[in-house]
C-alpha cells in the first residue's frame, strides 16, 4: 500500500518557481526569439550568474537556520580584489600552484567572515542582520583599502584558465557561414552546478543539514530533541562564508579583475533568488534548486528587458522588484489557503469519527 | 519500599528569590500506572516535574529510581532523559516542517548520514504499534494537534523511557483527540510505563488515573488512591478547605432587584482565549465568577472587555448592540476593568499618581483634548481623599506605594470615567485584610449608591460570598452552574466546580 505523501511546502513552493521559470522562457523563445532559441543563451544565464548560484547556496542554508547573511556580497568583492592583487603580484613561476594559492586566499576569506560572523551569531548571540551588515562594511572597506582603483589580472596562467570552457557541440548551432559553434559552460558554472548538488545533499541527506532544518522550524523544539542549536547554526555560517569565498574565485573566472564596488548589492540578489525559489524568511522551509531556478528566474527577467524595447537598468530592477513583490504574494496566498485546506479536512474528519 | 516502585521523591524543597515553591514534598510513582499530580495554578505542580526533569535543581531532599544505584542526580534534562525519564509538555516540542519519523529520530542518531530508509521502517513500525494515525513520512504540520502530541510520546516511548511525564496534553486537544491520546496512554501503562498526568482537568483524571498527587501552595497534601477521595473532596484539598466544617460567613452583600434594566448583555461572546458563553447583568448587581485558578473566570471577563482577541458573540449595552473588539471600544461603551496582574496590565510604575488616576479619562477624551493641570489636580485629590489612598502627594510615583495603594489608584481611574460597569478581576490579592474589607465595602456602596454594576473576581470563596448575589462558577473553561440566593454557600459552590456534587 503505497501512499504518495502531500507535497511539503518546501517542494510545493519550488514547484511553483520552476513552473514559472519554464512559462516564462517558453514566452520568451516565442515572442523574442533571437538569442532565446540557442542554447547558448541559458548557457550565458548560467556562465554570467555561476556566482550568484554560489551565492544563492550561501544565502539559502543560513535562511533555512532561520538566520540572515548579507556580507555574501561583500566578501565576493573583497575575495575578487584579494586574489587578484595576489595574482598579479605572484612571482611564483609554476602557475598551477600560484592558482590553487589564489583559490585557498579566495576560500580562506570566505571561511575566516564564517567563522567569525558565525561564532558572534551563535555563541554570542547577537542578532545575524547586524552581524551581517557590520561584516558587510567592513569587507567593503578592506576591499577599498586593497585598492582604490580597479585592478586586472596580468596573470597569465589564470587568463588562460579563464578561456577554458567545456564545449557541447550537440547542443550548438550552426552560424551564418556554415560553422559548428558549440554551445559552451564555463569552469566557474560548473564548479557553481556542483556545489549546488553538494549543498542539495547536505541538507537532504547529512545530519548537520536536518539540525539546520530543525533549528529553522522551532529552535526551542530544536534544542529539546537534543540537537547542539549553537553548533548548527555556526556552522551554517561557517559553510555559508566558504561558498561566498568560493563565489568570488568564480567571479573571477568569469571576469578577471577587481574594483570596489565588485558584486555590489549581489547579497539582495541572492535572497531574492532564495525567497523567489521557496525559502522562507521565517526559516525551516526551502531547498537550494528552488533557488537556482530562483537565480535563473531573476537572471532571464533581466535579459528579457535587454531584447526587449525598454533595455535600461531601472526596467532591470523594477521588474526583479515586481518579480520578487508577485513571489511573496502568491507564497502566502498559497500557504494560506493550504492552511485552510487542512482544517477543513481536519474538520471534515473529525465530523465523520463523531 | 515496594518492588514496583519506580520513581520515589522525598522531601523535595525548592525556593525561589521570595517564595518558597515546594515544601518536603513527597511523591512516589509505581510501575504501570498513571498517576495525576494535582492543584491550583501555582500549587508547585510544575516545579516539582521541571526538578525531576532536570531544567531546576532541587534545594533539598532525594530522588530514586528503580535500577539506578543511590540517590538519581539530575542536573540537566539530558540526565533525565538518559534515566529513562521522558516529558511531553503542553507546548509540542516538535519541529513542524520535519517529517514524522524525523521528528522521532532527529537528535539521537549516531553517524553524520541521515539513515531515511531505517526511520522510516523504525518509524512505521513503533506507529503502527501504538496505533497512532500517522505515516513516517508525513511532514509534521501536516498532522492534527493530538497525532503531534502522540507522535512526540512515541518519541518518549522509542527511548525507552520508564517514567514519562505528560504536562497538560489535553488542553488544546478537543474530545475525540483526548479519548485517542487515553487509550495509548492505557496502552503504555500495560507495557509497565509509569505516567505522571499534570492537568487541571478534573474529569480526565478520573477517567484514566489510578492514583492522585495533590499539592497546594508548594506543599503536599496527600496522595490518594482514585476510588478514595470523589471529586468534591479533591477540590476540597485543591483549595484547603475542609468540606465539614464549611460554615457561612455573614453576608454583608447587596442585593441587586431582578426587575432592574440589564446594563451588559452577551451571547455566545468568545475570545481567543475563553469558550463561547452567555453572560448578563443587571443595573446596580454584583456578580463574580468563580472556580478554580486556571478555569477560565479571567479569561471571560478578558473577553468582555476586548482585553483579548474577540473571535465572536453578540453584545448589548443598555439594550443597544455595540461591538466590543479591542479595550479602547469597551471603554467607550461604559465599561471598566481591573486587570488581575496589575504590574502587567495595570500600573504604569514610573507615572505619578495622579497621571495614573487621569490615564483612562484622558484616553476616552482622546490625546487631542487634554485636561487643564487644575482640573487634572482636582480630580486627583477628590479620588485619593474617596479612596483613602495613602500617597505622599499626587506627584509621587505609583511605583513607590504599597500594593494595596496602588491597586486603590487604578480603581480610582477607573470609577473616575463613571463606568456603568465595572469589571474586577482579583482587586484584593496580595493586599492586607484591612485594605481588602475597604476595597469590598466600596464594591457594594459603589452598586447600591451609583448603581453600578459590577462584576468580581477573587480566588477567596468568602470574599465572593460576602459581596456578590449572583456566582457564575467554571471549570474547564466551561461555566457549570449558576448560583443565586440559598445557593450561595461554600459547600455548594464546591459541589458545583467538582461537578454533579458527588
Amino acid at each position: 500500500m503505497k501512499r504518495r505523501e502531500p507535497l511539503t511546502n518546501t517542494q510545493l513552493l519550488m514547484t511553483i518557481a520552476i513552473g514559472i521559470f519554464i512559462g516564462m522562457y517558453a514566452l520568451a523563445m516565442a515572442f523574442l526569439g533571437g538569442g532565446f532559441l540557442k542554447a547558448q543563451q541559458f548557457f550565458d544565464i548560467l556562465n554570467d550568474n555561476s556566482f550568484l548560484i554560489l551565492l544563492g547556496c550561501a544565502l539559502t542554508i543560513v535562511m533555512i537556520g532561520g538566520g540572515i547573511n548579507i556580507s555574501v556580497g561583500g566578501v565576493v568583492g573583497l575575495t575578487v580584489m584579494a586574489c587578484a592583487l595576489y595574482l598579479n603580484g605572484t612571482n611564483i613561476e609554476n602557475s598551477t600552484l600560484s592558482i590553487s594559492v589564489t583559490l585557498l586566499l579566495a576560500l580562506g576569506i570566505g571561511l575566516a567572515f564564517g567563522i567569525g560572523q558565525g561564532f558572534l551569531i551563535s555563541y554570542m548571540e547577537i542578532q545575524p542582520f547586524i552581524v551581517t551588515l557590520a561584516g558587510m562594511f567592513l569587507a567593503r572597506g578592506l576591499t577599498t583599502m586593497l585598492s582604490i582603483y580597479p585592478v586586472k589580472v596580468t596573470h597569465e596562467g589564470f587568463k588562460e584558465l579563464v578561456k577554458q570552457k567545456l564545449q557541447i557541440p550537440f547542443l550548438g548551432y550552426i552560424a551564418k557561414n556554415g560553422n559548428l559553434i558549440p554551445a559552451k559552460l564555463e569552469i566557474g558554472a560548473i564548479v557553481a552546478l556542483v556545489m549546488l548538488i553538494l549543498t542539495w545533499y547536505l541538507l537532504k541527506h547529512v545530519k548537520l543539514g536536518r539540525d539546520i532544518y530543525a533549528l529553522g522550524g522551532n529552535q526551542q523544539s530544536a534544542l529539546m530533541l537534543g540537537i547542539n542549536v549553537k553548533r548548527s547554526r555556526f556552522l551554517s555560517y561557517v559553510i555559508s562564508g566558504f561558498l561566498s569565498g568560493l563565489a568570488g574565485f568564480v567571479y573571477l573566472l568569469h571576469m578577471p579583475a577587481g574594483k570596489a564596488d565588485t558584486a555590489n548589492a549581489s547579497e539582495m540578489d541572492a535572497i531574492a533568488a532564495s525567497i523567489i525559489g521557496g525559502t522562507l524568511l521565517t526559516g525551516g522551509v526551502g531547498n537550494v534548486f528552488g533557488t537556482f531556478f530562483g537565480v535563473l528566474i531573476l537572471a532571464t527577467i533581466k535579459k528579457i528587458i535587454v531584447l526587449s524595447p525598454l533595455n535600461d537598468s531601472w526596467w532591470q530592477d523594477m521588474a526583479s522588484g515586481a518579480m520578487l513583490g508577485f513571489f511573496i504574494l502568491l507564497q502566502s496566498i498559497v500557504l494560506s489557503t493550504r492552511e485552510k485546506r487542512k482544517i477543513k479536512a481536519a474538520d471534515k474528519a473529525a465530523l465523520q469519527k463523531g | 519500599m515496594q518492588n514496583d516502585t519506580i520513581l520515589t521523591m522525598r522531601g523535595i524543597d525548592k525556593q525561589f528569590p521570595g517564595t518558597r515553591a515546594l515544601s518536603k514534598v513527597d511523591f512516589t510513582l509505581r510501575k504501570g500506572e498513571i498517576h495525576a499530580l494535582m492543584g491550583e495554578n501555582g500549587a508547585g505542580k510544575s516545579t516539582l516535574i521541571k526538578v525531576l526533569t532536570g531544567v531546576y535543581e532541587k534545594d533539598g531532599g532525594s530522588i530514586w529510581l528503580e535500577g539506578v544505584e543511590g540517590e538519581a542526580h539530575i542536573h540537566s534534562p539530558q540526565d533525565a532523559q538518559k534515566l529513562g525519564i521522558a516529558t511531553v509538555y503542553q507546548e509540542i516540542t516538535l519541529c513542524p516542517n520535519l517529517t514524522v519519523a524525523e521528528n522521532m529520530y532527529i537528535g539521537r542518531t549516531e553517524g553524520q548520514i541521515v539513515p531515511w530508509k531505517e526511520y522510516e521502517k523504525k518509524a512505521t513500525a513503533l506507529l503502527n504499534n501504538l496505533g497512532i494515525p500517522a505515516r513516517a513520512k508525513q511532514e509534521l504540520n501536516h498532522c492534527s494537534l493530538a497525532v503531534q502530541q502522540m507522535v512526540a510520546i512515541a518519541r518518549a516511548v522509542d527511548m525507552n523511557c520508564k517514567v514519562l511525564i505528560l504536562d497538560e496534553p489535553t488542553s488544546s486537544l478537543d474530545d475525540k483527540e483526548v479519548e485517542m491520546l487515553f487509550s495509548l496512554m492505557r496502552d503504555l501503562k500495560s507495557r509497565g510505563v509509569g505516567i505522571i498526568f499534570v492537568t487541571h482537568f478534573l474529569e480526565q483524571v478520573y477517567e484514566v488515573s489510578d492514583r492522585i498527587t495533590v499539592l497546594r501552595n508548594g506543599e503536599l497534601v496527600g496522595e490518594y488512591a482514585i476510588e478514595d477521595l470523589p471529586q468534591v473532596e479533591l477540590v476540597a484539598k485543591m483549595m484547603g478547605k475542609d468540606l465539614h466544617d464549611l460554615s457561612d460567613l455573614e453576608q454583608i452583600g447587596s442585593k441587586h432587584k431582578a426587575e432592574d434594566e440589564i446594563i451588559y448583555e452577551a451571547q455566545k461572546i468568545s475570545s481567543s482565549e475563553s469558550k463561547p458563553f452567555d453572560f448578563s447583568i443587571h443595573k446596580g448587581e454584583v456578580n463574580g465568577f468563580t472556580g478554580l485558578l486556571g478555569s477560565g473566570r479571567s479569561e471571560s471577563v478578558r473577553a468582555i472587555f476586548g482585553a483579548d482577541r474577540v473571535t465572536g458573540g453578540k453584545v448589548k449595552m443598555k439594550g443597544k448592540e455595540v461591538k466590543i473588539s479591542k479595550p479602547h471600544d469597551a471603554m467607550k461603551a461604559g465599561i471598566g476593568y481591573l486587570p488581575e496582574d496589575r504590574k502587567k496590565d495595570g500600573i504604569i510604575a514610573d507615572l505619578s499618581v495622579r497621571e495614573n488616576i487621569i490615564l483612562a479619562l484622558q484616553v476616552m477624551r482622546g490625546f487631542f483634548r487634554p485636561m487643564s493641570k487644575a482640573q487634572m489636580e482636582a480630580f486627583a485629590d477628590e479620588y485619593i481623599k474617596a479612596l483613602n489612598i495613602k500617597t505622599a502627594s499626587q506627584d509621587t510615583l505609583v511605583g513607590s506605594l504599597s500594593g494595596g495603594n496602588q491597586q486603590k489608584v487604578i480603581l480610582a481611574r477607573w470609577l473616575l470615567t463613571h463606568p456603568d460597569y465595572l469589571i474586577l478581576d482579583e482587586p484584593t490579592r496580595g493586599i492586607d485584610v484591612g485594605t481588602k474589607l475597604e476595597i469590598q465595602k466600596l464594591v457594594l456602596k459603589l452598586a447600591a449608591e451609583e448603581n453600578m454594576s459590577i462584576t468580581f473576581i477573587s480566588s477567596e470563596i468568602e470574599e465572593m460570598l460576602r459581596t456578590c448575589s449572583r456566582l457564575i462558577v467554571m471549570r474547564d473553561r466551561n461555566i457549570v452552574g449558576e448560583l443565586t440566593g440559598d445557593q450561595l454557600t461554600q459547600a455548594q459552590v464546591m459541589k458545583t466546580i467538582a461537578g454533579g456534587g458527588q
